[in-house]
C-alpha cells in the first residue's frame, strides 16, 4: 500500500513530465505554453511534498503567473504567420543531444551526492527571510540589479526613437 | 493524514462549498436590487417575496440552456477555460477564515498563499479569449492579462503593509494585531489601494474594460453560453465576495472588532456574523460605485495604475517600513498615509504635469449659435 504522500509525487511527477513533454512536442505554441504551465505547477508540488511551501508558493506565482502570462502574451502580439517554421522541429538532434547531456549530469549529481532520501525538514519562513536580507543580502541586490538592467534594456530595445513617443 | 482527518477536510469543503454557492446567489440578487435602488427602479419583483428567488430561477435558465460550441473554437482550451477561473477563486477560500475556528486550513502563510492563488484566474481568461476564436474573446482576454498583470502589484503591495504591520501572514494574528482597532485607521492608505486594486483585479466598474459592452462586446466570454457562462459570472461573484472579506479581515478588524465576550460555538457564530456585517458593507461599496462611475479608458486605466497606484504603493511600504524600524508611534503613520492619500487626490483631480486639454462638452444656446451665422 503506497503512502498517501508518494501517490501524490507520482501524481506531481506525471504533471511536471506530461508538461514538459506537452512543451516539446506539441505543434500548436499555444498549447505549448499551456503545458509549460501544467508543469510548472507540478513542479510547485514536488516542492510542496518537500516542505519547501514558500518555494511552492513563489513557484506558483512568479512562473505559473507572470512567466506563463508574459509568454502567452508575446505569443498572441506576435504575428504568428512570420514564423510558421518556428514549431517544425527542425533542430530535434541538437535538442536530444543537449537533454541527453543535462540528463546524465543530473543523474551522476543525484548519485554521487548520497543524500537518496530527503529529511522532513522545511526552512522557516522567518529564517528564511532573516538570511535573505542579511546574509545573502549582496547576492540578492545583484538579482535586483539584473532585472532592472533587463527592465530598461527592453525599453531601449523598443523604443523607436524619436521625440514624442 | 488519518482517515478520520480526511472525511473533516471533505466534509468542511462540501459545507464550504455550499456557504459560498449561497452567497454567491445571494449577491446576484443583491446586486440587481442595489443597481435598482440607485436608478429609482423596483429591480427583480416576480418570482417569490420582492424577487428573493430569482436568483434559483436563473439558475434553472442558464443550467437547461443550450450550450453553443462555436465551429472555429478550439474545444480542449474553451471548456477548459470555465474551469481554470472557477477553481483559483474556490482554493482562496480554504485558508480563509470566517472565524479564528471556522476555517478549512489556517496556514501559516495565508496571505502568501492567497496572493500565489488569486494570480492563476489570469490564465483562464486568456483560455477562454483564445480559446474562443473570436476577435473580440481575444481582445478581452488580452485586456484582461494586462489589466489584471499590471494591478496585481499594487494588490500584493497592499497586503504586504498590512502583513508588516502584523509582523505576519497568518490571518489569525492579523486580525489579533486589530484586537483595539482596524488597519484601516493605521493605513487608510493602504485600504484605499487594497480596494482599488481589488476592484481592478476583480474587473468590475470603474475597471471592467476587459468585458466591456460598448468596445469588446462582451470579452472573453463572448462565445459562451448556458452553465459555462455562469461558471464565469459565479467565479466573478465570488472574487468579489473574497475581496470583501479579505478587507474585512485586514483593515476592517475581522472578526474581533468591536466586541468579543463569548466563547466555543457562540464565539464562532458572533464572529463570523461580525465578519460578515464588515464584508456585506464592503460588498455594497463595491455595488455602489459600480451604479455611480463611468468605465474608465484602456489608457486611463493603465496610467492610473502605473503611475498613481504603483508609486503610491511602494511609498506605503516605505513609511510603514520606516515607522516600524524607529518605533515611531502609530499615528505618524496615519498622518503620512492620510498625506500620500491627499496627494494622490491632488494628482487625480488637478491632473498636474499633463498638458493635455480635457475633453469637454460646451452647452451652447441656439441664440448664439444663429448670432454667429448672421
Amino acid at each position: 500500500m503506497a503512502s498517501p504522500s508518494l501517490i501524490l509525487f507520482y501524481i506531481a511527477a506525471a504533471l511536471v513530465l506530461g508538461g514538459a513533454l506537452g512543451v516539446a512536442l506539441t505543434r500548436n505554441i499555444v498549447y505549448a505554453a499551456f503545458a509549460l504551465l501544467a508543469a510548472m505547477l507540478g513542479v510547485a508540488g514536488v516542492f510542496l511534498l518537500m516542505f519547501a511551501e514558500f518555494l511552492a508558493l513563489v513557484q506558483v506565482l512568479i512562473y505559473g503567473g507572470a512567466v506563463v502570462i508574459v509568454v502567452l502574451f508575446s505569443l498572441m502580439l506576435t504575428r504568428i504567420q512570420d514564423f510558421v517554421r518556428l514549431t517544425d522541429h527542425s533542430q530535434w538532434p541538437l535538442a536530444a543531444v543537449t537533454a541527453a547531456v543535462v540528463f546524465c549530469l543530473l543523474v551522476a549529481a543525484a548519485l554521487t551526492t548520497g543524500a537518496r532520501t530527503v529529511e522532513r525538514q522545511g526552512v522557516g519562513f522567518f529564517e528564511l527571510g532573516e538570511s535573505l536580507f542579511t546574509r545573502w543580502a549582496v547576492p540578492f541586490e545583484v538579482a535586483s540589479l539584473v532585472l532592472l538592467v533587463a527592465l530598461i534594456g527592453s525599453i531601449v530595445l523598443v523604443r523607436t526613437g524619436g521625440d514624442g513617443d | 493524514m488519518t482517515l478520520s482527518q480526511a472525511v473533516f477536510y471533505a466534509l468542511g469543503a462540501a459545507a464550504l462549498l455550499g456557504f459560498l454557492s449561497l452567497v454567491v446567489l445571494v449577491l446576484t440578487w443583491a446586486e440587481r436590487k442595489a443597481l435598482a435602488r440607485i436608478q429609482m427602479r423596483m429591480g427583480p419583483m416576480r418570482v417569490g417575496f420582492h424577487g428573493a428567488l430569482q436568483p434559483i430561477a436563473d439558475g434553472i435558465k442558464l443550467f437547461t440552456k443550450e450550450d453553443i460550441l462555436p465551429s472555429w473554437a478550439d474545444r480542449r482550451v474553451y471548456w477548459l477555460a470555465p474551469v481554470a477561473v472557477f477553481v483559483p477563486s474556490l482554493l482562496l477560500w480554504v485558508t480563509l477564515p470566517l472565524a479564528r475556528d471556522l476555517v478549512l486550513r489556517n496556514l501559516d502563510m495565508g496571505l502568501f498563499y492567497i496572493t500565489a492563488v488569486s494570480v492563476l484566474s489570469v490564465m483562464g481568461l486568456i483560455m477562454a479569449g483564445w480559446g474562443s476564436a473570436n476577435k473580440y474573446a481575444m481582445l478581452g482576454g488580452l485586456r484582461a492579462a494586462g489589466q489584471l498583470v499590471s494591478y496585481e502589484i499594487p494588490f500584493i503591495m497592499a497586503i504586504l503593509g498590512v502583513a508588516m504591520l502584523a509582523q505576519s501572514l497568518d490571518l489569525r494574528v492579523v486580525v489579533d494585531g486589530q484586537a483595539s482597532y482596524g488597519y484601516a485607521l493605521v493605513q487608510p492608505a493602504g485600504l484605499f489601494l487594497f480596494l482599488t486594486a481589488g476592484l481592478a483585479e476583480l474587473g468590475r466598474t470603474p475597471f471592467d474594460i476587459h468585458h466591456a459592452e460598448s468596445e469588446v462586446v462582451g470579452g472573453p466570454f463572448v462565445e459562451y453560453s448556458g452553465a459555462h457562462w455562469a461558471a464565469f459570472f459565479l467565479a466573478e461573484y465570488l472574487n468579489t465576495f473574497t475581496v470583501a472579506a479579505l478587507t474585512a479581515l485586514l483593515f476592517l478588524g475581522g472578526w474581533g472588532w468591536p466586541t468579543m465576550p463569548l466563547d466555543g460555538m457562540a464565539h464562532s457564530a458572533l464572529s463570523a456574523a461580525w465578519l460578515l456585517a464588515k464584508a456585506a458593507a464592503v460588498v455594497w461599496l463595491i455595488f455602489w460605485i459600480r451604479g455611480t462611475f463611468p468605465r474608465l479608458r484602456i489608457d486611463q486605466l493603465m496610467s492610473f495604475g502605473w503611475k498613481l497606484l504603483v508609486p503610491l504603493s511602494f511609498l506605503n511600504i516605505v513609511a510603514t517600513g520606516v515607522v516600524l524600524f524607529y518605533g515611531l508611534p502609530l499615528w505618524t503613520l496615519t498622518a503620512v498615509s492620510l498625506v500620500l492619500l491627499a496627494g494622490t487626490a491632488y494628482i487625480v483631480f488637478k491632473n498636474p504635469g499633463t498638458d493635455m486639454e480635457r475633453d469637454t462638452v460646451r452647452v451652447v444656446p441656439a441664440s448664439e449659435l444663429r448670432r454667429d451665422a448672421a
